[in-house]
C-alpha cells in the first residue's frame, strides 16, 4: 500500500469560495492509501511548498496528490517541491480542482463532492505512478533561419553574435526580402535600402553566418536540439566560387521575363540578379525563359563570362544538416486585388497596388525613380489611394486589419508630393490606425502639411474614361458622393500569408491560424515561441507587422534560440510511450500515426512450442517520443502504454470516480 | 413605437424579415459609393444602417430611401461585412408597411365587386399582413 499525502490549496478564494476545503480534507483522509491530508491558502507559495516538503519527510510519504489549479500552471512547481524532499517528481499527481471545478461551478454543495471525486481519482492514479527519469538530450549548437528578409537577417545576426553558427535559407536568389523592395520607411523616411544593405552585407560577411540563397527546406525531422533538415539548394547554373558578379552575362542575355522583384512592372533578363544590391552578387539562370534551356541554343552568357562561371549542367544539391533550433521568418505576400472587379485592377496600367507604387518611387525601379504613369509616362496630377482592399473584409477578403497600410499610404502620399509638387492626393479610408511611436504625428503631417485629402469612406467603382480613371466614392462625413477624375489609383491591398505558408508549416511542424499566419505559443506571454519546442517565429509570417516590430520580434526569437543553444543538455520527455512487445501484433498502425517518427519495426524472437518464432513488433525511441499518446489510442491490441498515463492508471481514475459515488 | 424591452419594433421586425444584423456595419460607405441611385436618396445606404444602429425608427419610417431603392443588389455585392443591404431595404419596406397600423386593406374598404373578384387567399393574406 502506498503512503499518500493529499494537499489542498484554497487559491485565495478561487477554490475555497466554491469548494468546502475542510470537508474535502476530511474526505481525503479516507481515500485508500492516504496517510496524511492538509490544506493551505496558497500552496504554490514558498510556505506552501515547504508544507509539502516537510510532510513528505515527516510522514515518510511515497505519493503526493495536490488539489490545485491546472497542472499547466504549477505542476512543475510542485514536482520540484517533491523532488526537494527526495521524492521522484513523477510520483506527484495534480487534481485540477480550480479550472475543472471551482471556476465552473457556483454552488458549494455541488462543487465540493466533485472536488472530492477529482481528488479520489488522482489518489487512485498516484498509487500506480512509477518513478520516471527524463532523458538528457544533446543540443546541436547551430541554428537554422528560414527566410532571409529583415526578420531572418536580424535573427541570424543576433544568434551569430552570441557565438553560434547560423544558416539562412532564402528561396530567392538574394537575401533582403520585402524591405529591399521599399523606397523609404515610415515614419522617419529613412531610405530602406540604405539601412538594410549594411545588414545584408554584415550577414554575408559574418564568420558565423552561412547564406544558402536560392534554396528551400525540403524536410525537417527530429526534435528540439536535434532537428535533421534537408535543404535543397536549387541549381543556379552559375558557379558562385568563380563568379565575380561583373554583370556581363545579364547585360548580354537576349531573353527576358517579368521581374519578380519589380512586381512584374518591368522585365529582367533570363540570367539575372534580382536587384542591384543583391547579396550574394551571383546571378541565377531562370530555366523557364532561358533560350538555351528552352530551345537548346544561345549560350551567350557562357561565351561572354570572363571567369567561365556558367555551368548548364549544375544540379539541385541536397544539403543535410543538424540544427538545435529553427527560426521561421518567411514574411508575407500582398493580396491580389483582381478579385475586386469594381476596382479594375489588372485592367489598366495606372491602377497599382501599394507595393507596386513603392517600386515606381525607387531609383532602380521600372521608371528609374521618376513618378510617372505607366500608361503614358507623364507624372500623375491626381492620385487616389484606397485603404482596406481586402483587409477588414469578411465577405471576400481577410477579416483582419493589415496594420501597415494606413502608414505606408501616408508615406507614399508625402513622397508623391515631394516628387510631383503639383500632385493632389486623395485617401479613401475607413479608419486611420496609427498606433506606434511617431506614427500619428506622421499621418497628420500628410494631411496638414502635404495637402493630402483624407475622405472617410470607400470607393464603389473605378473605370477608365478618356485619359483618366473615374473614381466613384463617398465621403461618409458629409454623406456626399464623390467623383474624382484621377490619373492614378493605388490600392492598399491586404497583407496576407505567403502562398506556401501552409506547406512550410506542415513541413516544419508548426500550426497556423485560419489565414495561414503561423501561431505563437501564447498570444501574450510566448509571442515568438511555437507549440513545437525549438522552433521560433519572427516577422510578418506570424501576423502583419511593420519593420520595427519585425526587428524586435526577430531579436526576441534569436534570444530564445540562443538560450536553447547555450544549454549543455536538454531535459527530454519522461512520459514517453512504451510497447509491451509480447502483446504487440506488429500491425504498425502506431508507426504510421506517430508525428515524431519515434516508432520503428523491430524483429524479435519468441519461444513457440519447441522452436523459436521470429516476428515483427513496434519499438519506441524514447529520445524522439514526445508523449503525445497517439500511438496508445491507435494500438488495436492495447499493447502501448504512455508512461505516467498508462491504461491501468486511467482506468483506476475512472473507477475511482464511477464506483464510489 | 418601442417594445417593452425598449427595442424599436420597426427595427426588430426589419431584422426578423431580412435576417440581417445592422450592428455588423462599420460605416465604410462602400454601399453608398456603389449605389446607382445614391443621388436620389435622402438617406444614403450606409446612413440607413447607422440609423438602424442608433434606433432612429421615426426617421427611417419617414425616409424615401427604402422606396427609391431599386433592389439592384450592388450594395450587397460590395459590402465587406457581408451585410445584404438589399434585404435590409426590403425588410424595412415590409416592416414600415406592416407597422403603419390602420386597416390598409380592411374588408370594409373594398367594394363588393372587388371582394368577389379577388381570390380568397389574397384577401386573407392581405388582411394578415396589413391589418395589424
Amino acid at each position: 500500500m502506498p503512503r499518500t499525502g493529499v494537499f489542498i490549496c484554497h487559491c485565495g478564494t478561487n477554490i475555497a469560495g466554491t469548494v468546502d476545503i475542510d470537508k474535502t480534507v476530511e474526505a481525503s483522509r479516507n481515500f485508500p492509501g492516504v496517510v496524511h491530508a492538509d490544506e493551505y491558502r496558497y500552496l504554490c507559495s514558498e510556505m506552501g511548498q515547504d508544507i509539502i516538503t516537510k510532510a513528505i519527510k515527516e510522514n515518510d510519504l511515497d505519493r503526493v496528490v495536490v488539489g490545485t489549479c491546472s497542472p499547466r500552471m504549477h505542476e512543475n512547481t510542485f514536482r520540484k517541491a517533491a523532488a526537494e524532499a527526495g521524492l521522484n517528481p513523477y510520483l506527484l499527481e495534480v487534481a485540477n480542482i480550480r479550472e475543472h471545478c471551482s471556476w465552473v461551478h457556483k454552488d458549494m454543495e455541488e462543487a465540493t463532492p466533485k472536488a472530492i471525486a477529482l481528488l479520489r481519482a488522482a489518489a487512485a492514479k498516484a498509487a500506480l505512478n512509477e518513478a520516471l527519469e527524463a532523458p538528457r538530450l544533446d543540443v546541436e549548437k547551430r541554428a537554422l533561419v528560414i527566410g532571409g528578409g529583415i526578420a531572418g537577417i536580424q535573427a541570424a545576426l543576433d544568434i551569430a553574435e552570441a557565438g553560434y553558427e547560423v544558416d539562412i535559407v532564402e528561396k530567392d536568389p538574394s537575401i533582403g526580402g520585402r524591405m529591399a523592395q521599399l523606397e523609404k520607411t515610415f515614419p522617419t523616411l529613412d531610405c530602406s535600402a540604405c539601412i538594410l544593405t549594411p545588414k545584408m552585407v554584415e550577414a554575408a560577411q559574418h564568420p558565423n553566418i552561412n547564406l544558402l540563397t536560392y534554396s528551400e527546406v525540403d524536410e525537417v525531422k527530429g526534435f528540439v536540439g536535434q532537428f535533421d533538415v534537408k535543404i535543397r539548394q536549387k541549381a543556379r547554373y552559375v558557379d558562385p566560387v568563380k563568379c565575380t558578379g561583373c554583370g556581363i552575362c545579364w547585360e548580354k542575355c537576349p531573353s527576358k521575363a517579368p521581374s519578380e522583384f519589380e512586381m512584374g512592372l518591368s522585365k529582367r533578363k533570363s540570367i539575372y540578379v534580382p536587384f542591384a544590391q543583391a547579396v550574394p552578387m551571383v546571378p541565377v539562370i531562370d530555366r523557364d525563359s532561358c533560350l538555351y534551356f528552352r530551345k537548346g541554343r544561345c549560350q551567350i552568357c557562357e561565351k561572354e563570362c570572363p571567369p567561365q562561371a556558367i555551368d548548364y549542367e549544375q544540379q539541385d544539391e541536397i544539403i543535410e544538416r543538424r540544427y538545435g533550433a529553427i527560426v521561421v521568418a518567411t514574411g508575407f505576400d500582398q493580396l491580389d486585388p483582381t478579385i475586386y472587379g469594381e476596382y479594375g485592377y489588372g485592367q489598366h496600367p495606372d491602377i497599382l497596388t501599394g507595393l507596386e507604387f513603392e517600386r515606381i518611387f525607387n531609383a532602380s525601379g521600372p521608371t528609374g525613380g521618376k513618378v510617372v504613369k505607366l500608361s503614358d509616362g507623364k507624372p500623375p496630377k491626381k492620385v487616389v489611394f484606397i485603404q482596406c482592399i481586402g483587409s477588414r473584409d469578411k465577405a471576400r477578403g481577410m477579416n483582419y486589419c493589415s496594420k501597415i497600410c494606413c502608414m505606408y499610404t501616408a508615406k507614399q502620399a508625402i513622397l508623391l508630393k515631394e516628387k510631383v509638387p503639383d500632385a493632389k492626393s486623395y485617401v479613401f479610408y475607413i479608419d486611420v490606425r496609427t498606433g506606434g511611436k511617431g506614427y500619428e504625428e506622421f499621418q497628420r503631417r500628410a494631411a496638414e502639411e502635404h495637402d493630402v485629402a483624407y475622405m472617410r469612406g470607400q470607393v464603389g467603382k473605378i473605370f477608365p474614361e478618356d485619359d483618366h480613371l473615374v473614381v466613384r466614392g463617398i465621403d461618409s462625413l458629409t454623406n456626399r458622393n464623390i467623383e474624382i477624375k484621377a490619373d492614378m489609383v493605388v490600392l492598399a491591398a491586404a497583407t496576407v500569408a505567403r502562398g506556401d505558408a501552409p506547406e512550410l508549416g506542415r513541413l516544419v511542424g508548426i500550426n497556423s491560424d485560419s489565414y495561414h499566419f503561423f501561431n505563437e505559443a501564447h498570444p501574450k506571454l510566448k509571442p515568438v515561441e511555437t507549440h513545437t519546442a525549438g522552433i521560433f517565429i519572427a516577422g510578418a509570417c506570424q501576423a502583419p507587422k511593420d519593420i520595427p516590430e519585425t526587428v524586435s520580434q526577430a531579436s526576441a526569437a534569436a534570444v530564445k534560440a540562443i538560450g536553447l543553444l547555450s544549454k549543455e543538455k536538454l531535459q527530454g520527455e519522461a512520459c514517453t510511450a512504451e510497447v509491451i512487445q509480447s502483446d504487440c501484433s506488429g500491425c504498425l498502425n502506431c508507426e504510421a500515426i506517430c508525428p515524431y517518427t519515434a516508432i520503428t519495426p523491430v524483429e524479435i524472437e519468441e519461444r513457440y512450442k519447441d522452436g523459436v518464432l521470429k516476428r515483427t513488433v513496434a519499438e519506441v525511441n524514447p529520445a524522439l517520443c514526445q508523449g503525445c499518446g497517439s500511438c496508445a489510442v491507435t494500438c488495436r491490441s492495447g499493447s502501448i502504454n504512455l508512461k505516467g498515463f498508462s491504461n491501468d492508471q486511467i482506468m483506476a481514475e475512472v473507477d475511482a470516480i464511477c464506483l464510489q459515488r | 413605437m418601442t417594445t417593452e424591452t425598449g427595442k424599436s419594433r420597426l427595427i426588430e421586425d426589419m431584422k426578423m424579415h431580412s435576417g440581417q444584423d445592422p450592428n455588423g456595419c462599420y460605416q465604410c460607405g462602400k454601399c453608398s459609393a456603389a449605389c446607382p441611385v445614391s443621388a436620389a436618396l435622402d438617406l444614403k445606404p450606409h446612413q440607413v444602417l447607422r440609423y438602424l444602429q442608433m434606433g432612429l425608427e421615426n426617421e427611417l419610417a419617414e425616409s424615401k430611401t427604402p422606396w427609391v431603392c431599386a433592389s439592384c443588389f450592388t450594395c450587397a455585392a460590395r459590402c465587406p461585412r457581408d451585410i445584404d443591404l438589399a434585404r435590409v431595404m426590403e425588410g424595412l419596406r415590409l416592416s414600415i408597411l406592416r407597422n403603419r397600423g390602420g386597416n390598409k386593406f380592411g374588408p370594409a374598404e373594398l367594394t363588393p365587386e372587388q371582394l368577389e373578384k379577388l381570390p380568397q387567399q389574397a384577401l386573407v393574406s392581405g388582411f394578415r399582413k396589413y391589418n395589424k
